[in-house]
């Protein structure tokens, strides 16, 4: 269903003049509505980088101050602001930031002197692993968990499911992850507590170092969107077609696949990739308990080494990632619920 | 008494009165209410009730189990862990309380002037709302804490202006649903001025959705102080904190689970009380929440 088919449609209805219109209309109207929301997507992420910008500059002191801390005086500093450019307007530093930034080059991390794309590389594969891991086993059980709930709306399994889902919502994630570390690690020795991989070793060898950090990681957002999915189904089992399908006869299990989960399912897709956005705070904790090289556990140590210019970076990348996806969510929904193909903006 | 009913009462006090009964009425509002009112009453009065000083190092007893001198045992620093976690709560409940206040407060007024003068302000400001919402909090909250420096007149500050920023988003939405309502048009067809439709048609009915978004943004607030202090961002030491409680005690889970335990058992009854409380009181006040945001 490219676009490319999306005009070739349009181009052949146009011919014939018919009222076959309206299908060009929608088709049209979502090619528009496709790019509005990508421009939006990319002017807000522009909007991120200033505010991101403007905050680290509002700091008091600059990246050369708060790195050297105590040692910031005198030719030290002003060699340290030299070699990074500082003493430039905040406009042309900024402007040379966020170009670097579209070719892939955020600038030099202070502490490491490395580039900072190289710095960041590694620990995004990593981060990303651990948050589409936790997205991908978190996901389906959330829905499975939250029909199942829906379906059994206030008898046991509900109330079970339910219970446990509120608990891990509302309860820290460094402590449910602390938890599941003293339940799985040190108690029943199944699991490894801590990650000793370095950052920079293949995937593979992450394999059994994962899986606890995954699980902690899936926890609220499993909550969520069960919670979710199962809202849904009670809504959707108390709709009249289904009502109706009931009145008629139509066996259970059939109107339960047929009628309700593609109708209660919808309105998920759009949380899903919210809630694996939202993630990425979560993401931070729990890298830092299971001491995962990832992104998360970066951006502690950036800030604990003072390291501005690094941070800076984590903060645009994270933003990226998180705009990226709320963007990819919207399309899909967009793709997904013919209904909002008609809209006007 | 139904929600209708509840909507009517003119005097405060009465509605207030209702509305905690009708909450105490649900289990959940019952549990709730009895979590929260535990832990702020422990707040207040545990400094009178704990039998050693919090920062006491009894180096006879480090790592020691729960016993008689010390109920929950002892950390690794030889400090009894039961007045720790009593003493644990009173940085967390006075900074995310005031917080709170303040980003209701101030979410709260530019939501509902936003909803009502609308045109291109309200639109660029919601814009800078959802770039804001688009960054990790914990990260600016991170920053602001390590370079500015370690105190509550920093952490304050920063957590009300970042939990209010969705504030604004609610109070905003809560305000376009008044204002379509005809009793606003009727209003300004009196001749009634700004000031007196905000305050006497427009508050009352924002504050329910307020209230509500207070309790949660109260629990949301805990949650990331506690994960501030966990990292070493928060409190600092020597203060008893649950968060700091976590953190230290993590090492030696190994052979001192009740040190990690006390404090998890703590922070995480506060933390379900306040959500099963806001559950309750929008059931009480009327308002769906089934779709809340996760933000």
């Amino acid at each position: 269903m490219g676009i490319a088919h999306l005009l070739a449609i349009r181009g052949a209805n146009r011919d014939t003049g018919k009222s076959l219109d309206r299908n060009a209309h929608e088709d049209d109207n979502m090619i528009i509505l496709f790019l509005q929301r990508i421009v939006l997507g990319l002017l807000t992420l522009v909007f991120v980088s200033g505010i991101v910008f403007v905050a680290v500059e509002a700091l008091p002191g600059d990246a050369c101050t708060a790195f050297l801390g105590r040692m910031a005086q005198g030719t030290r500093l002003e060699n340290c602001r030299r070699d990074f450019g500082i003493e430039r307007p905040a406009l042309t530093r900024y402007a040379e930031w966020s170009l670097g930034a579209l070719q892939g080059d955020l600038g030099m991390s202070l502490k490491r002197n490395k580039p900072i794309s190289d710095v960041i590389g590694t620990r995004l594969r990593n981060t990303l692993v651990l948050g589409l891991s936790a997205a991908l086993i978190g996901v389906p059980i959330a829905i499975f968990l939250g029909i199942i709930a829906g379906l059994s709306r206030d008898r046991p399994p509900d109330l079970w499911v339910s219970t446990i889902a509120i608990f891990a919502m509302t309860i820290p994630e460094f402590v449910s992850a602390t938890l599941l570390v003293l339940i799985f690690s040190v108690w029943l020795g199944w699991l490894p507590g801590i990650v000793t991989t370095p950052p920079n070793a293949p995937l593979v060898e992450f394999l059994s170092d994962i899986i606890l950090p995954i699980i902690s990681l899936a926890l609220v957002m499993t909550a969520h969107i069960l919670r979710m999915v199962r809202t849904s189904v009670i809504d959707v089992m108390e709709s009249d077609y289904v009502q109706m399908a009931q009145l008629k006869g139509v066996p259970y299990w059939r109107m339960v696949f047929r009628h309700v989960l593609p109708n209660a399912l919808l309105p998920t897709i759009n949380l899903v990739a919210l809630t694996i956005a939202w993630l990425l705070g979560g993401v931070i904790v729990i890298e830092v308990v299971f001491n995962y090289p990832g992104l998360g556990r970066l951006t502690i140590d950036a800030i604990s080494d003072r390291d501005l210019a690094l941070v800076q970076a984590i903060a645009l990348v994270l933003a990226a990632v998180y705009i990226g996806l709320n963007l990819f969510a919207d399309l899909l929904t967009l793709l997904v619920n013919p209904r909002l193909r008609a809209m006007r903006i | 008494m139904s929600d209708a009913a509840i909507f009517r009462q003119e005097n405060v006090f009465v509605k207030l009165l209702n509305v905690l009964a009708d909450m105490v009425s649900r289990p959940s509002g019952l549990v709730g209410l009895s979590l929260v009112g535990f832990h702020i009453f422990l707040a207040i009065v545990s400094p009178a009730l704990v039998p050693y000083d919090f920062t006491a190092m009894d180096s006879q007893a480090i790592l020691s189990g729960p016993s008689a001198e010390h109920w929950l045992g002892t950390d690794n620093l030889g400090r009894d862990i039961l007045t720790r976690t009593m003493l644990g709560g009173q940085q967390a409940l006075l900074v995310t309380s005031v917080a709170t206040v303040i980003a209701i407060a101030w979410g709260g007024m530019l939501g509902v002037m936003l909803g009502l003068i609308g045109g291109w302000l309200e639109n660029i400001v919601m814009r800078l709302v959802d770039a804001f919402l688009a960054i990790p909090y914990i990260l600016f909250l991170l920053l602001i804490v390590s370079v500015i420096g370690l105190s509550l007149g920093v952490l304050i500050p920063t957590l009300a202006f970042f939990y209010g920023i969705p504030v604004v988003r609610m109070s905003r939405a809560a305000t376009h649903d008044v204002v379509a309502l005809d009793y606003i048009t009727a209003a300004r067809a009196r001749g009634e001025s700004r000031t007196t439709i905000v305050k006497k048609e427009l508050l009352p009915n924002v504050l329910d959705v307020l209230l509500v978004e207070a309790a949660m943004r109260w629990s949301w607030m805990l949650l990331a102080f506690s994960s501030l202090s966990f990292l070493g961002f928060g409190v600092a030491p020597p203060t008893a904190d649950w968060g700091l409680m976590i953190a230290g005690a993590r090492s030696f889970m190994s052979y001192a689970p009740w040190a990690v335990l006390a404090p998890v058992v703590a922070l995480s009854s506060l933390i379900i009380g306040i959500n099963l409380s806001a559950d309750a009181l929008a059931k009480a006040l009327g308002i769906d929440r089934a779709q809340k945001a996760p933000v």
